[in-house]
């Protein structure tokens, strides 16, 4: 449903992106790996829209969107998870809903404050609180929270297991196994081979602006020299 | 007792219609980033339009108020129409670029409204039901007064309440943090700036329209309250309605005070208050650091040395320029000077904005200090040309070393407006003190000496200050500290991890900046042979700003092309009627043709003939 072909992106005169493929199917949680700065974020942001200057194809359901502004493709049916959350610090838990609230789509399944608030118990605690208030777990559960308030098909989940205590990427773990049981599709970069390996069902793994591997964990485990050479620090 | 408490009460209903002003200038600020210098103008139209109308359906309480309402609605209606047809097509123009546009406006609306209303001031009726006065311990107080006091926080509660009651407003106050990720979460920003352009225009249209029964309405409304809405918001946080409201009544409360004690003071009270406030609270009362995420700026270009080509072209239009008195008529060699003059102010401001990353809305403090301190030091110390012309741009950067050491401190719209407060001090100090600088009279006989007394020799000493300054600036672009510069400019926490000083460097470019100016100040006054407090005005320093942001302000020869062009359509529509309704519109037209100025509009050009014969 969402395919990406040769796409390359650049800042001023830096290229980050050099001609990056991949293909996400239906229900489908696909796994981006890469070091720091490979890459894993702008082909995130690009194909949100979110960086200005992009060449190549990203089309979903057969929809050419790259270049489109991303509150467009967000209507399409894509959510998008920042890396750094960018909770709305002086608005309310209830407020940062409010602003990601959409109108349900027919093809998605529609999300609820009250089923929210069942797989973020934490928010319906502090719904009160100001986002700025939230420790740095909480405010990544908001900030997925907030994108599922648009009732999305597809999801692009940027480093959801960065900077968090280890009790929370495991529920962030039981999180992306719900968003696959309702029947949404993941796109999630990641730095944390053990973390993409236990929710993902394949992956990508990106260095310097371009893919070097494409295929299922097992296949990745097999080639120690692959993650060796791309993953390894 | 009862007379300081009447004087309170005066100060608070001063306090209601800034706060009408201030907060739409706020809201548009905290949403779509744009400095609107317009807003003026939308309070001038607000009262004007209240004037017809109220006029037309005089005496009856629904007349009056209708008409206020009505008139407000219109000036909304206006900001609606100014944001389609002009912001929108600008928005991803560098910032700072919508100033120019919106001063444009501001020049177009002083002309259609000349032309409507004419020139002279219109007195409206008061409020019916409230045109009497009540006695508060024994003092009379106007019921309308009174209305103000209790309109004030109604709106303020008003605007609270659509701020967090609906969703509309927990759009706007997400989109004043983090514009792009709202944008993200599938929100049309574009309609969320227009609706809050309209919010502010009718807040400013409200402010307006509710000062008839108090003054008289007339064309200097727009600019007079400008600086004033400005200060409240930087006070109060940019963003910050309440802050606003706080602001608005710390100024007009302190202000009906300060005149009790020193009368002179309300021109620069506004602004002192500012300057503290933005010493101690360097994000104002109410305000933070603004967002990483606000707009995404592209980075800056590296500069690159000029091509053979161009430096040959460059190098041609100066010999021409130097040989022009051989030819040229003497009323040229006086707009040949003018342009010099510009030129240089223009390029110390670029290197200060462009260079150094500072934006300045108030560089003409140095250019009048400079021209200033050279008037004084003819008439007071009896200097001939040659002394005060090395004294007056020394005058210049001592004082921008004095200023520039609190507003190298801030960053951002902060700091532009921290520059702005110095500027208008300075104005206001000029502009009072009668004994000294001459007040609206100036200081007059500031002649070149006899030798350079003909046009021909004054022409070439201006070229030789005007041309080596602009040639010393472009030389310290290019050296070390103009790296250094740079390197602060796109990102002060790196340039202090490698163990620069930043903020003794910018601090030594706001002075090398204000010391051009003065001298580009220096070369004005003795050419014109007089001095006015004109030259430190806010006008003024809007002027420098056209002509760096119009020229471009990622290239060294932006500000060069910025002025040449100003002087030149300057001179010739200021001899037309309705010259401010022309020149808004060149304005307008060259920043919807060429958002990155006319020196990227030129290359782009340049590039597109290259590439047609190709």
């Amino acid at each position: 449903m969402l395919e990406v072909t040769d796409l390359n992106a650049r800042y001023g005169r830096a290229q980050i992106l050099n001609g990056v493929s991949l293909s996400l199917g239906e229900n489908e949680v696909v796994a981006l790996l890469g070091r720091n700065g490979a890459g894993k974020s702008t082909t995130i942001k690009s194909i949100m829209g979110l960086v200005q200057q992009t060449e190549g194809h990203v089309t979903y359901d057969g929809q050419e969107i790259l270049g489109k502004p991303s509150h467009v493709i967000c209507r399409t049916g894509l959510g998008y998870v920042p890396e750094d959350r960018r909770v709305f610090g002086d608005l309310t838990v209830e407020e940062n809903l409010e602003v990601g609230r959409r109108a349900p789509r027919p093809d998605a399944p529609e999300w609820t404050l009250d089923h929210l608030y069942e797989l973020f118990p934490n928010l319906r605690e502090r719904r009160r609180n100001l986002g700025k208030q939230l420790s740095g777990g909480e405010q990544q559960m908001l900030s997925i929270a907030r994108t599922l308030m648009g009732n999305p098909k597809l999801v692009l989940l940027d480093e959801p297991s960065e900077g968090i205590a280890p009790v929370i990427v495991e529920q962030m773990a039981q999180v992306i196994a719900e968003l696959k049981r309702e029947g949404l599709s993941v796109l999630l970069s990641e730095q944390n081979l053990h973390f993409a390996r236990a929710v993902s069902d394949r992956a990508y793994i990106i260095e310097k602006g371009a893919m070097r591997y494409e295929g299922s964990f097992a296949d990745l485990d097999a080639k120690p020299e692959v993650s060796n050479a791309y993953l390894a620090v | 007792m009862g007379f300081y408490f009447a004087q309170l009460l005066t100060g608070l209903a001063n306090a209601s219609s800034l706060f009408l002003i201030a907060s739409g200038l706020s809201i548009i600020f905290g949403v779509t980033r744009i400095v609107n210098f317009a807003h003026g103008s939308f309070y001038m139209v607000g009262a004007y339009l209240t004037y017809t109308l109220v006029t037309m359906w005089s005496g009856s309480v629904l007349g009056f108020w209708g008409g206020v309402i009505l008139a407000a609605a219109a000036v909304g209606l206006l900001g609606l129409v100014i944001e389609l047809t002009i912001l929108r097509r600008i928005y991803k123009a560098p910032e700072l670029f919508q100033l120019v546009a919106t001063f444009g406006v501001v020049l177009i609306v002083q002309d259609v409204t000349l032309a409507i209303w004419g020139a002279e001031d219109l007195l409206g009726p008061r409020a019916p039901g409230l045109d009497r006065a009540v006695r508060i311990m024994g003092e009379p107080i106007p019921e309308y007064d009174l209305a103000l006091i209790a309109i004030g926080p109604a709106v303020l509660l008003a605007i609270w309440l659509l701020f967090h009651r609906t969703r509309w407003g927990v759009l706007v106050r997400a989109a004043t943090q983090d514009r792009e990720m709202v944008g993200a979460l599938g929100v049309n920003q574009a309609w969320l700036f227009s609706a809050a352009f309209v919010l502010g225009a009718f807040l400013a249209g409200l402010g307006g329209a509710l000062q008839i029964p108090r003054e008289a309405v007339s064309l200097q409304m727009d600019l007079s309250i400008i600086g004033e809405a400005f200060v409240v918001v930087v006070i109060g946080g940019m963003g910050s309605v309440s802050g606003a409201f706080v602001a608005a009544v710390l100024i007009s409360v302190l202000n009906a005070f300060a005149i009790l004690v020193f009368p002179q003071i309300s021109i620069v009270l506004p602004f002192v208050v500012m300057a503290v406030v933005l010493i101690v609270r360097p994000y104002g009362l109410f305000g933070k650091p603004g967002s990483e995420h606000g707009a995404p700026e592209e980075p800056d270009q590296p500069l690159t040395l000029m091509s053979q080509r161009s430096a040959m072209v460059l190098a041609t239009a100066v010999a021409l320029l130097a040989l022009s008195p051989a030819v040229a008529a003497d009323f040229t060699m006086i707009l040949l000077v003018d342009v010099m003059v510009a030129t240089l102010f223009a390029v110390s401001l670029h290197f200060m904005m462009g260079i150094g990353g500072m934006v300045s809305f108030g560089h003409a403090a140095y250019f009048g200090v400079g021209a200033y301190g050279a008037a004084m030091a003819v008439k007071f110390f009896d200097f001939g040309m040659l002394p005060a012309m090395v004294f007056g741009p020394v005058c210049a950067a001592t004082a921008a070393i004095f200023f520039g050491w609190f507003c190298v401190r801030l960053s951002g719209v902060y700091l532009a407006m921290l520059t702005l407060a110095a500027a208008q001090i300075l104005w206001g100090v000029t502009f009072q003190w009668q004994d000294f600088t001459g007040g609206d009279d100036g200081i007059l006989g500031v002649w070149p000496a006899k030798w350079a007394s003909s046009d021909q020799v004054y022409f070439y000493v201006a070229f030789v200050l005007c041309i080596g300054g602009i040639w010393f600036l472009r030389r310290a672009a290019h050296s070390p500290f103009g790296y250094t510069l740079r390197g602060i400019r796109d990102s002060q926490t790196r340039a202090e991890a490698i163990g620069i000083n930043t903020n003794l460097h910018q601090w030594m470019g706001f002075a090398l900046a204000g010391g051009f100016a003065g001298l580009a100040g220096v070369v004005f006054a003795f050419s014109k042979g007089s001095v006015f407090p004109d030259s430190l005005g806010i006008a003024q320093s809007i002027d420098g700003l056209i002509m760096v942001l119009l020229g471009g302000i990622h290239a060294l020869a932006g500000p060069i092309f910025g002025a040449v062009a100003f002087v030149m359509i300057e001179d010739w529509v200021t001899r037309l009627d309705y010259w401010r309704f022309i020149f808004g519109a060149i304005i307008l037209i060259v920043v919807l043709l060429a958002p990155d100025g006319i020196a990227g509009g030129v290359r782009r050009l340049l590039r597109a003939v290259k590439g047609g014969a190709a």
